[in-house]
């Protein structure tokens, strides 16, 4: 029986890929902590400098757990969506889920009244470090809720994507005038939420952040088999035997959910979400989701890990915007991977 | 068997009315008519895609319309208009995905499902190309590729083959089958294939072969299977029954020859403009310019046809009831005609020099 390759070595090597960047992100920084030592102070040991345990354990780990959910989340929902949509540019915030987050956050920062920046991150700490996640949350949600009400009602999933494309249009102007009545100190904070960081989910933010985003992904695990149904069209997928409004339905809450928490906990992140999903699929030369969806998770998380070790620039005390880092780095490799794909557009229907 | 009683189709306002219809098990109906008559609206109403206006849709005894959308798609299977593109599905991940109804919540294809897989590949002839991605393949090929993804879905299990070709981990799986008997005992079950001009896309001798695909399809699998087209000289071949929708939103249904002889095909496309003609069963494409002439000869019957044809096509109005005409062409054998006017005789070797001399 012709079936088609599975490659389990590929899964492989990509955990491999993604153990070793886990390691990676947890030695390397600011100061260096040996690899053994980081071993050391997992399993409870004294490490050589009372430091390492302390940025390990409120730092390193927090950071790197978070940017191994980030990555696999954003992957998820991009992989997502562009199967939806059936159009190769989608992300996880095509529906606007990012630009309810940014309005929410804006509002926060720049909208509430007078005062200087300094009594605003002074109230920070009065609301609890949760403050921005949950501005952000809101913002996501009512997007969300929003889009999710008409996706019940809409019969064509490219109206979906119109409506979800003027929300996040009036988000951003708002958004705008926000900026531009705002004091510069005040837009400074706001750009370093938007530049994108791992870094800024403490263990008690963990609890909410992780069991979210968790759940989205498995989620999305549920709904492998339906996306595999839509890859020929709605009309098939109906004919299927699918509900196509009930898979649709739950796919949207699925990478909202996803990239909803991860905007809330680490700004709006852009470039996982359009580009693993790519190298997936050129890489398993595959459009079942059973194995890109495996398969972008692995990648998405340990691209995500690697980008913020060198966002860290290891060695020195600068820390670059990780979403520039991203870019940046990110965009030769994705393009040559893509680029020795000749049938991109084949990947999709027109 | 797929019914339809006082059928309303349309969307808002009906296309047609009051059908009355039925698809028979192994037979292959040809659905023909005019552009926007509502063929694929009358095709998605019967697949449960859209809602009749009035009337019901029965399968087996069932509202098509009431059926669990599961239960359905198990025994109705559509191919669509138009190009399928699906990126880097080969050939037999795309027929895997008829499956679709029968697989647990991981998708996870059984032994059963791989059976039935190969079986409609084999039935199809696709399997030669099974792990060629799809993009790859001819229009004729992804065709096929498609009606086998379609029977996939529908056709009821066949037994297992034998153990040869099932590996370990399939023999482990066995015990599983996630094969949900229907209440309806199998033997009773129609199996249905509808399809939206299948043969829009290819060449001619594609078209032929699809069609015979088809045939054979309803005939060695007992699906019922209905197919528009605009294809009415090969739907007059090689369909077992015509459904002829006409712009009034009448459908008259029947064997072809009948509906050919009664006249039927006729008045369908005679409101289009376009004149049938019952004797050779074909459009009347030419008008007459040139006035009345007279054919005879008969050695094969082939020579004469063809010069019909040619000398219809430059205007003439042909007659070969024996009565000559002025004009007068004589088929002596096969290639040589010879051409009688009040003018004088003169004798051809080819067509060509035949119609040159009566242009003149």
């Amino acid at each position: 029986m012709p079936r088609p390759p599975l490659r389990p070595w590929l899964f492989f090597a990509l955990l491999l890929l993604l153990l070793l960047a886990f390691a990676l992100s947890l030695t390397l920084g600011s100061v260096e902590i040996p690899l053994e030592q980081v071993a050391h102070i997992l399993l409870g040991g004294e490490p050589d400098k009372a430091s390492w345990a302390d940025i390990l354990f409120k730092f390193r780990l927090p950071k790197a757990i978070t940017a191994v959910l980030v990555g696999a989340a954003l992957s998820t929902a991009g992989l997502q969506m562009q199967t939806l949509f059936r159009n190769p540019l989608a992300d996880p915030f095509i529906l606007g889920v990012s630009s309810g987050a940014s309005l929410g956050v804006a509002l926060v920062i720049l909208g509430i009244g007078a005062g200087g920046a300094l009594t605003f991150i002074a109230g920070l700490g009065v609301f609890g470090d949760f403050t921005l996640a949950i501005a952000a949350s809101l913002g996501a949600g009512m997007v969300l809720g929003a889009v999710l009400l008409l996706s019940r009602r809409v019969q064509n999933t490219l109206t979906l994507l119109v409506v979800g494309l003027m929300f996040g249009y009036l988000a951003s102007a708002v958004v705008t005038l926000l900026i531009y009545f705002s004091q510069p100190e005040r837009v400074l904070v706001f750009s370093l939420w938007t530049a994108g960081s791992f870094g800024g989910v403490t263990w008690s933010q963990m609890r909410v952040f992780a069991p979210a985003a968790l759940l989205g992904l498995l989620l999305g695990f549920v709904m492998m088999k339906p996306l595999n149904a839509l890859l020929l069209g709605d009309d098939y997928a109906r004919s299927l035997g699918l509900n196509v409004r009930r898979a649709r339905f739950w796919i949207i809450v699925s990478a909202s959910l996803l990239a909803g928490v991860s905007t809330a906990f680490c700004g709006p992140i852009w470039f996982i979400g359009v580009a693993v999903p790519h190298v997936a699929r050129s890489l398993l030369n595959s459009a079942d989701h059973r194995a890109l969806l495996p398969a972008s998770m692995l990648m998405g998380a340990a691209f995500a890990l690697i980008a913020d070790v060198i966002a860290q620039s290891p060695g020195s005390q600068h820390t670059l915007p990780l979403n520039v880092v991203m870019s940046l780095f990110g965009v030769p490799i994705i393009l040559w991977v893509i680029l020795r794909q000749k049938q991109l557009r084949q990947s999709f229907a027109s | 068997m797929l019914t339809a009683s006082s059928l309303s189709i349309g969307y808002k306002t009906p296309l047609a009315s009051n059908l009355d219809l039925e698809l028979r098990p192994a037979e292959l109906a040809c659905l023909i008519g005019p552009n926007g008559v509502g063929k694929s609206t009358l095709l998605r109403t019967l697949a449960g895609m859209e809602k009749p206006l009035a009337g019901a849709v029965w399968l087996d005894g069932g509202n098509l319309h009431l059926m669990p959308s599961l239960e359905l798609a198990k025994r109705l299977a559509v191919v669509l208009t138009g190009r399928v593109d699906a990126g880097n599905l080969s050939a037999w991940a795309l027929v895997s995905l008829g499956r679709h109804p029968y697989t647990d919540w991981l998708g996870r294809l059984t032994v059963r499902d791989e059976a039935a897989i190969e079986r409609a590949m084999r039935l199809t002839d696709t399997l030669v190309f099974a792990e060629r991605p799809i993009h790859e393949l001819s229009d004729g090929e992804r065709q096929r590729v498609m009606i086998a993804r379609a029977l996939a879905q529908i056709l009821p299990d066949s037994p297992l083959p034998p153990g040869e070709g099932l590996g370990g981990r399939a023999k482990a799986q066995l015990p599983i089958s996630n094969y949900q008997p229907s209440n309806v005992p199998t033997f009773q079950r129609s199996n249905v294939l509808l399809l939206d001009e299948p043969t829009a896309f290819l060449d001619l001798p594609r078209r032929v072969d699809m069609l015979q695909l088809l045939k054979r399809l309803a005939r060695e699998t007992g699906c019922a299977i209905l197919l528009s087209t605009h294809d009415l000289d090969l739907a007059l071949r090689i369909a077992d029954r015509l459904w002829l929708l006409a712009s009034s939103g009448n459908l008259t249904t029947g064997i072809p020859e009948e509906l050919a002889l009664n006249g039927a095909v006729a008045r369908l496309f005679q409101s289009e403009g376009v004149d049938f003609d019952h004797a050779s069963g074909a459009f009347k494409v030419h008008q007459t310019v040139c006035g009345p002439i007279s054919l005879h000869g008969d050695k094969d019957g082939v020579t004469a046809a063809w010069t019909w044809r040619a000398l219809e096509r430059i205007g003439y109005e042909v007659h070969d009831n024996g009565i000559r005409r002025p004009v007068h062409v004589d088929v002596m054998d096969p290639g040589r005609w010879r051409l009688t006017t009040p003018h004088g005789q003169s004798e051809h070797a080819t067509l060509e020099s035949l119609l040159a001399a009566l242009q003149q």
